[in-house]
């Protein structure tokens, strides 16, 4: 399996943040606590979290354990495929 | 009647009543008064004097509730700052304004100690959970000691209701925002006539999703005191689940909504599967709803009340549409709130007879007070009412009415863009855009959207040599503007329509 994290981790960089705040993401920082994604933003990731491992993601997997960090979307995208 | 006065005569009379709920943690009227008053007591002891402004810059949570309220018991003028702000705009808000204190929380402190470091005003930083014990040189006061029982004793100002209570920031077409300023008899005077007209009662508990730095969000914590109900505040959309999960448990009665929140609520396919039963009553503001969004939001709600309704910052609430009335004249924003009178005038500020097309023209004790320290914006808005010395608000929109006087929202007369029901200046997202190296022109504007109503679209010449993608240049927005007013699309062209004077022209871009 790729490396999940590194993925999205570069897709966070390319589509949400600049510079300085994006080294400084860590792996367990909330998104939304920290402002990186909003609510569209997080739309746009579950459809690049989709297409990118081939899974489908239910109204109910939608939920901060899920996606709101690194380490979330790496066990939840870990557990679909 | 003073704004806080509500929350103050509940913590006395009835001191055990929920007053908010926020992550499941509950709040009692006693607890939030007296954490507030403690507050209160802090800001004085660091100076704070009534009449001084207090940025409170944070998400929906227990500590804004309880900022809010302090610094109306303090005497000063609170100013809610929506915590998507980034560093060069919360600096010229702080500097604006002249803000002595900034409130806010330690997943924001990076953004704080950039702007604080160039707020020349400052003399109190308050952080709930800070990530480190100082910022920009200023000692930072933790919440939890600034809120407690040890605080330094406090000290009733002698405040009356011309004082000013808030001051909110809004965009304007120059790309400047203005801080809109209102009294406490301006607030006191907007939420009573809501709470009336929606017949609000002590045993609502009331949703809110929506910012407390967004004006209508901040008035379901102000009519929630007022009534003596419970306010239920919840952080973000993000996450449409949550909010399900969180009305069913609560046992909401009373939901304010934007369009594009029922969008992503409604689309939800386990709506059905939670009991809302005990929702009587559901309000949309900030832009109006599509006659398929009405036939939705029915249909998931079929026992509560539907209120359509149109304001703006400037005297929060103008019209109104009763429930009864949907059927009859679905696009209807409604007539005036009560204690309130609005009119249509023609170009010359005449009054014109129902059936006709003009500028809305409001009258009432909720009209703002002016834009903070911007005569000509406010002369601009505020004109010479019928009895001398009074100012009526110009609100820069264009309305039809019928033939009953119900309103119709035609057009703005400015070029401001609704997206997500939050007012987007194109002047400031296009004066963001020219910071972009190779930018040589920039045009922004608004088109149709099916969840935001109106998404920002950003049309871009580069300078010869130079190349950038749609994506770098949305992200360089997203580090520099808040998130709503970053564009969704962006367009390069070769070059962009001139008028015959040679500026640029936004008419036929789409």
């Amino acid at each position: 399996m790729q490396d999940i994290k590194g993925t999205v981790r570069q897709y966070i960089l390319q589509n949400f943040l600049m510079g300085d705040m994006g080294v400084q993401l860590k792996d367990d920082q909330s998104f939304l606590d920290h402002h990186i994604i909003d609510s569209t933003g997080f739309i746009e990731l579950v459809t690049f979290l989709e297409s990118t491992w081939n899974i489908r993601i239910q109204d109910e997997e939608m939920i901060p354990e899920n996606l709101d960090s690194l380490d979330s979307i790496e066990r939840f995208v870990r557990s679909k495929t | 009647m003073l704004l806080h006065e509500w929350l103050e005569t509940h913590a006395r009379e009835r001191p055990s009543s929920v007053a908010l709920v926020c992550d499941c943690d509950r709040y009692t009227y006693r607890d939030i008064d007296e954490r507030a008053e403690h507050l209160a007591a802090t800001l004085q002891a660091h100076g704070l004097r009534r009449g001084d402004r207090i940025a409170i810059y944070m998400d929906n949570c227990a500590e804004a509730v309880i900022s809010i309220f302090a610094a109306l018991k303090a005497g000063a003028v609170f100013m809610p700052v929506n915590p998507q702000t980034k560093a060069d705009k919360l600096t010229y808000l702080l500097n604006d304004s002249g803000a002595r204190a900034l409130l806010s929380h330690g997943s924001l402190q990076e953004i704080v100690a950039a702007a604080a470091r160039n707020a020349t005003n400052l003399v109190a930083l308050i952080m709930a959970q800070p990530t480190s014990p100082t910022v920009a040189g200023h000692t930072v006061v933790t919440f939890a000691a600034a809120t407690s029982a040890e605080a330094s004793s406090f000290q009733v100002p002698p405040t009356i209701d011309q004082d000013l209570a808030s001051i909110i920031y809004t965009s304007g077409s120059t790309g400047e925002p203005k801080g809109v300023m209102l009294s406490h008899l301006n607030m006191t005077s907007a939420a009573t006539s809501i709470s009336t007209y929606l017949g609000l009662r002590h045993d609502d508990i009331i949703f809110n999703v929506l910012p407390l730095a967004f004006d209508y969000g901040l008035y379901q914590l102000l009519m929630a005191s007022r009534v003596g109900a419970t306010l239920v505040l919840h952080r973000s959309l993000a996450f449409p689940i949550k909010i399900l999960e969180a009305m069913a448990r609560e046992r909401i009665t009373v939901l304010p909504f934007v369009p594009t929140a029922f969008s992503m609520v409604l689309n939800m396919s386990s709506l059905k599967s939670f009991d809302l039963s005990a929702l009587r009553i559901v309000t949309n503001t900030a832009a109006a709803l599509s006659e398929a969004h009405i036939r939705a939001i029915r249909a998931a709600f079929p026992q509560a009340r539907l209120f359509s309704m149109y304001g703006l910052t400037e005297c929060k609430r103008v019209t109104y549409l009763p429930p009864e009335q949907l059927d009859i004249r679905p696009m209807s924003v409604g007539r005036g709130m009560p204690n309130e009178e609005v009119w249509l005038v023609d170009e010359n500020g005449q009054r014109l007879p129902n059936g006709s097309v003009g500028e809305l023209v409001v009258r009432g004790s909720n009209v703002m007070r002016g834009y903070w320290n911007k005569p000509e914006e406010t002369a601009a808005r505020l004109k010479p009412g019928e009895i001398p010395g009074e100012r009526v608000l110009y609100s820069g929109d264009i309305f039809r009415t019928d033939a009953e006087g119900y309103l119709y929202f035609v057009a703005r007369k400015d070029d401001i863009i609704k997206s997500r029901g939050e007012k987007v200046s194109p002047r400031e997202v296009e004066n963001v855009l020219y910071q972009i190296e190779g930018v040589l022109e920039a045009a922004v504007i608004g088109v149709p959207d099916p969840v935001l109503g109106q998404a920002v679209k950003a049309f871009l010449v580069l300078k010869p040599g130079h190349a950038t993608t749609e994506r770098e240049v949305i992200r360089y927005c997203l580090a520099h503007l808040e998130n709503f007013m970053a564009p969704k699309h962006v367009e390069f062209v070769p070059q962009l329509p001139r008028t015959d004077t040679g500026k640029i022209s936004k008419r036929g871009l789409s």
